[in-house]
């Protein structure tokens, strides 16, 4: 069990990017205010994590106009998803271990 | 340490749904529906048999559209309109108890998706109405309205598309038994709707 903690992903280990990254990981691009929306944070909160996902390569940013608005969408990269499943697969083992560890 | 854990798998999951489904569904949307349409169809019924009834089919031959025709299309009009009108409302009464909006992305890719046969099976039922096919217009509406519902159970509560399976069997069955298309009408637009409904709603509470 103990061997799966090193696959827990730093980067996640943060509740706002878990979010953001779950959002990612079932829809081809998402915009800033629909992660907004859906996480209930503020614009400086949101693009703060936004920035560290883009740093580590996780997410990719695509800025375009809508006419005059800017329209900002975000997708995971192949990078980021791999990163993602890892992580879970790791909680679920873990998770896993610990009922085991539970029962004896 | 755990428990941490269990709740971030929760965290995901949760997340995942928000964003790609729409689940502020209410059921009292569907039971209204339903009933709106009961008393529609009441209606329908008196007028095909209680009047000149055969009118109501041959009117419309020689290019006219009779009197008892029209109220038929009024009845199904109001029915489709109070029952949208009333989804609105429910649906939104339910998106604020959750603190969610009612239009949101996922929302808006489910009835944009909808749409696409809803609106065709609307546009050929008029099609038909015109050419005087009017024994087509109830298997039609069932089996287009059962497909768009087949389509909306990708953005919404997934059980819909039993409803949705249920509607097209019923259009199909009603394509067999010509003459009869009022009563699979209210069987698939009545009944069917209060039944989803009341179950949506002892499930989910909303």
């Amino acid at each position: 069990m103990k061997q799966y903690f090193k696959d827990l992903d730093k980067a996640f280990d943060n509740k706002i990017r878990l979010g953001i990254m779950s959002v990612l990981m079932v829809n081809e691009y998402v915009s800033f205010n629909e992660l907004k929306q859906w996480m209930s944070l503020t614009d400086g909160n949101l693009a703060s994590h936004l920035k560290y996902l883009e740093k580590v390569d996780y997410i990719s940013i695509n800025k375009s106009f809508l006419g005059r608005k800017p329209n900002t969408k975000y997708r995971a990269t192949k990078l980021g998803k791999n990163a993602f499943k890892k992580h879970v697969n790791a909680l679920e083992k873990i998770l896993k271990g610990g009922k085991h560890n539970d029962v004896t | 340490m755990k428990r941490n854990l269990q709740e971030e798998l929760t965290h995901i999951r949760i997340m995942m749904e928000r964003s790609t489904r729409f689940l502020s569904l209410s059921g009292w949307a569907g039971i209204m529906a339903g009933i709106y349409a009961s008393i529609g169809a009441y209606y329908a019924r008196k007028l095909i048999y209680n009047s000149a009834s055969i009118e109501i089919y041959f009117d419309i031959k020689d290019g006219s559209m009779s009197k008892g025709l029209l109220y038929l299309l009024a009845i199904a009009t109001g029915v489709f309109l109070l029952s949208m009108a009333t989804a609105l409302y429910t649906c939104s009464r339910t998106a604020k108890k959750s603190g969610e909006k009612l239009f949101t992305p996922a929302a808006l890719k489910m009835l944009y998706n909808m749409a696409i046969p809803f609106i065709t099976g609307g546009v050929l039922s008029i099609i038909l109405i015109l050419k005087g096919l009017m024994g087509l217009v109830a298997p039609i509406t069932l089996i287009f309205y059962g497909l768009s519902l087949v389509i909306a159970s990708h953005y919404t509560y997934r059980n819909i598309k039993v409803l949705g399976i249920l509607e097209v069997a019923l259009g199909l069955l009603a394509a067999c038994y010509q003459g009869y298309g009022l009563f699979f009408w209210t069987l698939g637009f009545g009944v069917l709707h209060i039944l989803y409904g009341t179950l949506m709603y002892l499930k989910y509470k909303q």
